[in-house]
């Protein structure tokens, strides 16, 4: 309230900054749509600032390419990384949860053993992953995508963070003694608590595995399960004889537009969420 | 509690000398059963549908495609599943290659029937040790016989060490030069095909001829990587010899590398072109561009160059290159352990053999076929095969010559990768960034990341 | 409180929660990464289609790695995770702090916010690919510098070291500040306002408060943020190997561990591969034990001595 001048200086310089830094992410967005808006001819001529008028070929030219089924891989995409992110944050916060709230002999070592796998680059078990998909039998099919989501040290690992900053334990003794049972009590009280954490994390699994094409590209074999990153490498490997870069664009566009879709949905949600202010007292 | 920790462990444990033990089931099955009756479903690996678009052309049989593209139907119900992995990052090749493993234990109808392979790497599946690609006489073909009016360079690529043809090609790659009419009226005075031949003869003249466009300032070729499959086609030995653990870089390779930096250094390549298969080297195929000329078999031209031009139809022209020279081609293998060796007989002979049905896949998918006399008539028939792209030029007419004399160069399993990681390794070389001996330190680090069983490489002199 | 607490066992419960969360690990993490250990003891690789091995051959796949150029990837790694991770925490902690600033009125928040998370939208091949076009040596941004004359010629950016691995570091920025900013933000949103209220009557001005007050209680979750971004670092892959086209041009100096491990596992060397992701597994769990340990070495708010008391009581 004092100090209104170097607020308002602040305020100038941080509306500055901003401003450089939103036309530097949308300056992408925007040369992703005007390549998609032309053709393959127009794209070799070089770049230009505006957009042209090929955008329904394109978007034609991807809908009707029955070897890309691109909506079919949409659709795929949108199950299986919405069942990874809705499993991925439920039972990361289940275990945060077990750890946090109870006091049992190995939970000291669980901790340590969940950080320490934290740790483990994904490419590390990749060959075995397959190998043990495959002897499982669950070679070419969705859930080798799904199941393994359950365990998510890094979002583990956030949702601890937040509980220690955010959940008093006398919540949790006040409802015992209310007589809710274990499993009543977090669904009850600690997963609304929860709410803004696993909004944000849920955003993030969603993304994270929504342009994962590394294990769903080892494990996918038929068409019509294919998601969407391993469409646009197909179409992007399909060399010289389907070589026409205003669809590779035209592609790449319709496939960041749901996600920016879900995105805003939920980026609503979080904003909302996280003003309410938490359970602080 | 702790009992179920340590249950879970065993279990884990035990699920893991489970995985161990069946890691290691190889070894594909004998040869076909020639007297048991034809699954239901031919298998066909491959890696975009130019495979399918060509039998659907000319296979008799072929009653419908699914709309997807990835079942066909024959007139006796048999179907046909295409199993498409895109080449990009070797996913296509590790696909197959997990298949070929598990060929043996297989059901009848999830066994690979056919796959392709592509000049690069042809010589890993031929491999006779391996044994993945039957032997075409296995099926009943004759190669002596049946393919005699194939070219024969194809042949000798699609055998193995004892001379054993393990695959078919419907498709030959010679490669032409392909130039600007334009560019070539202005410094040369002349388009004509025969007097820009003649300024392009071999490699003495070619250079003349490049100081002479960089005077006008023009690029004689967009890279350096565009001459790589002339001098590569030449070498004399193999990158690796059958049985051995070394790389012997080809004298030809070093020649390569030495005319590359020169040419490089004295403006007659784009310094600003590095490789193929970018952006930069598709715009150098604009109306834009000051690059004279392009290096280019049939494909190159109609699936590479055309929808890269955006200029007039008529102004490129061919002409014959500086050396004779083989660029790519698609072989057609039956896989060892098939259950359906008469349809993929029939097939292969269909595709890859019969005489009309190659001109038929000439005519409407512009490849160069595989077959000496019909592409000898085709040569002559400039009414039938004029291209308005190249201003009525009958580009099959300087193709033919160039197949006959195509000396193909000894293959090995290695190619693809020695190939790849050459050009990328002295990249750095022809930019400036590093001097030649760390540009060859780079390669053989490279090379034998790729080639775990490499042991030593060996440059000329 | 206490005593009463003691006398129910909650701790089956405890199991029970984490139980989910420890059978995936194990079938599907666990399995894989002893199968990878196991080979890491072997010369096991394909030679075309030949499987060759798998051999016992002790720890020689362990020596001939660290005769290799590893350490020098290890280097090329650390560089591009700096370049990028910087600027990245910098401008994410300002943006946190501004965006819940009330004081300093800032426009539009929700736009901005919204729009400095897209570019992690994007897919990463998809990302370099634009990138890689747009920093050609004939692509829009040299037509802009020649046009304003900022450069004679055209400038070959990826033929370059700097250019390369500035490029990187760049990408790596834009595809996450946005996504560290809103974390910090649900951080920040956290602290209870009594303590920001309380400051403000201390006549704390907003450098003060951001450093005696945000950033303490902020903690574990920059903790979280660094730790995930030097796992990220560790981990790059996708945007050099798409930039570069998987070769760490120039001079491998853009070569990053995982492009190394990745060329391994192209080449099928399944023995080395291993080797080398436990390696990697080692020194990643060092680096964030490390962090781990910094970032929690002091004890502002009394919780660690709270958890030690916790442990003796539970002791005795």
């Amino acid at each position: 309230m004092k100090s209104k001048n170097p607020n308002h200086l602040r305020s100038i310089f941080a509306h500055v900054l901003l401003i450089i830094l939103s036309f530097m992410c949308l300056f992408f967005f925007y040369i992703l749509f005007i390549n998609a808006t032309r053709s393959h001819a127009d794209l070799q001529k070089g770049f230009s600032a505006l957009p042209g008028g090929y955008l329904l070929q394109n978007l034609k030219n991807v809908a009707n390419d029955g070897t890309f089924p691109m909506f079919r891989g949409i659709l795929n995409s949108l199950i299986v990384f919405g069942c990874s992110a809705a499993i991925c944050t439920y039972f990361s916060s289940l275990t945060a949860y077990g750890l946090y709230a109870y006091n049992f002999k190995l939970k000291k070592a669980a901790f340590t053993f969940i950080m320490a796998i934290l740790v483990m680059p994904t490419q590390v078990t990749a060959m075995g992953f397959l190998r043990l998909v495959t002897n499982m039998g669950m070679y070419d099919s969705l859930l080798p995508l799904i199941i393994p989501s359950i365990a998510s040290p890094a979002v583990f690992y956030f949702m601890y963070s937040y509980l220690q900053s955010s959940l008093p334990m006398s919540l949790i003794e006040a409802a015992r003694i209310d007589g809710s049972g274990e499993f009543k009590t977090f669904n009850r009280i600690v997963i609304p608590i929860m709410k803004p954490a696993i909004a944000v994390q849920a955003i993030f699994t969603f993304v994270g595995s929504w342009n994962n094409y590394f294990v769903p590209a080892l494990v996918i074999q038929s068409k019509d399960k294919m998601t969407v990153p391993i469409l646009i490498a197909t179409l992007r490997g399909a060399d010289y004889m389907n070589f026409d870069m205003g669809k590779i664009y035209t592609m790449i566009l319709v496939a960041i537009v749901p996600i920016i879709l879900v995105y805003l949905f939920l980026s609503k949600y979080i904003i909302a969420g996280v003003t309410l202010g938490g359970v602080k007292e | 509690m702790k009992k179920r920790v340590v249950c879970m462990l065993l279990a884990a444990f035990l699920a893991l000398g489970a995985l161990a033990g069946c890691g290691t089931g190889k070894d594909a099955g004998s040869s076909a059963d020639s007297s048991a009756e034809e699954g239901k479903v031919i298998n066909i690996y491959s890696w975009n549908d130019e495979f399918r678009e060509r039998v659907e052309a000319v296979y008799p049989e072929v009653k419908e495609t699914s709309k997807d593209g990835t079942v066909t139907t024959l007139k006796d119900g048999t179907e046909i599943h295409w199993i498409v992995n895109p080449n990009q990052d070797g996913v296509y090749q590790q696909k197959l290659d997990e298949a070929l493993m598990k060929q043996a234990d297989a059901a009848a109808d999830d066994k690979v029937d056919i796959f392709l392979s592509e000049t690069d790497y042809v010589n890993k599946y031929t491999d006779a040790e391996a044994n993945a690609a039957m032997p075409l006489s296995e099926l009943g073909i004759d190669p002596e016989k049946d393919l005699a009016d194939q070219y024969s360079f194809t042949k000798v690529t699609a055998s193995d060490v004892d001379g054993v043809q393990r695959a078919s090609t419907w498709q030959c790659c010679p490669g032409l030069l392909v130039y600007r009419r334009d560019i070539a009226k202005d410094v040369f005075g002349t388009d004509d095909p025969e007097k820009v031949g003649e300024k392009v003869k071999d490699w003495e003249t070619m250079k003349a001829t490049a100081a002479e466009l960089q005077a006008k300032g023009y690029f004689a070729f967009s890279s350096y990587a565009d001459t790589f499959r002339l001098y590569g086609n030449s070498i004399s030995e193999s990158w690796v010899s059958p049985g051995e653990s070394v790389i012997k870089v080809d004298q030809k390779i070093m020649d390569w590398v030495n005319d590359s930096k020169e040419w490089l250094d004295a403006g007659y390549l784009d310094k600003n072109i590095k490789g193929q298969w970018n952006d930069d080297w598709n715009k150098a195929m604009g109306s834009a561009s000051k690059v004279f000329a392009f290096l280019f078999p049939a494909w190159g031209i109609d699936f590479t160059l055309k929808p890269n031009w955006d200029g007039d139809e008529g102004v490129w022209a061919v002409t014959n290159p500086p050396q004779e020279y083989n660029w790519g081609g698609s072989y057609v293998h039956a896989c060892t352990g098939t259950d359906n060796p008469k349809h993929v007989k029939d097939i292969i002979l269909a595709v890859t053999v019969d005489k009309d049905n190659l001109l038929k896949i000439s005519k409407e998918y512009l490849d160069f076929t595989n077959t000496q006399s019909g592409m000898q008539e085709a040569a002559k028939d400039d009414k039938g095969y004029a291209s308005d792209f190249l201003g009525g030029q009958n580009a099959f007419s300087y193709f033919a010559p160039v197949a006959e004399n195509i000396e193909i160069a000894p293959l090995s399993a290695y190619d693809q990768g020695c190939v790849e990681l050459i050009q990328n390794s002295f990249n750095d070389y022809f930019q400036g960034n590093v001097d030649f001996e760390k540009a060859k330190a780079n390669f053989e680090t490279a090379i034998k990341e790729r080639y775990p069983d490499i042991t030593e490489i060996q440059w000329p002199q | 409180m206490k005593p009463k607490n003691k006398k129910i066992d909650y701790s089956k419960w405890g199991y029970l929660f984490i139980l989910p969360f420890f059978v995936s690990f194990f079938i599907f993490s666990l399995i894989p990464l002893v199968d990878t250990i196991r080979y890491s003891f072997f010369e096991y690789y394909r030679s075309g289609i030949k499987e060759i091995g798998p051999n016992f051959i002790g720890l020689e796949n362990y020596i001939s790695l660290l005769g290799s150029d590893m350490l020098k990837y290890a280097g090329n790694t650390m560089i591009l995770w700096i370049i990028g991770f910087i600027p990245q925490i910098v401008i994410a902690l300002l943006l946190a702090e501004w965006f819940v600033d009330a004081r300093l009125k800032i426009h539009g928040t929700q736009f901005f916010k919204v729009v400095i998370y897209l570019p992690n939208l994007i897919m990463a091949s998809a990302f370099a690919m634009l990138f890689f076009t747009m920093f050609s040596t004939n692509g829009p941004i040299n037509s802009i510098l020649l046009s304003m004359g900022l450069t004679g010629k055209p400038i070959d950016f990826l033929g370059s070291v700097l250019g390369t691995r500035s490029l990187v570091g760049l990408m790596n920025f834009l595809m996450w500040f946005g996504n560290t900013t809103i974390m910090l933000m649900a951080a920040i949103m956290g602290i209870s306002p009594d303590v920001f209220e309380a400051a403000e009557l201390d006549g704390c001005n907003s450098v003060q408060r951001f450093f005696f007050i945000t950033l303490p209680q902020i903690r574990p979750i920059l903790a979280y943020t660094l730790i995930t971004s030097i796992i990220g670092g560790l981990q790059m892959f996708d945007v050099p190997q798409i930039l570069t086209n998987g070769q760490g041009t120039p001079d491998r100096t853009s070569m990053t561990l995982i492009m190394f491990l990745n060329s391994h596992l192209k080449s099928k060397n399944y023995g080395m591969a291993g080797a080398l992701s436990v390696y990697l597994f080692v020194v990643s769990g060092i680096l964030c034990f490390v962090v781990y340990r910094m970032t929690n070495n002091d004890d502002p708010d009394g919780s660690k001595a709270a958890a030690k008391k916790a442990k003796k009581q539970r002791r005795g």
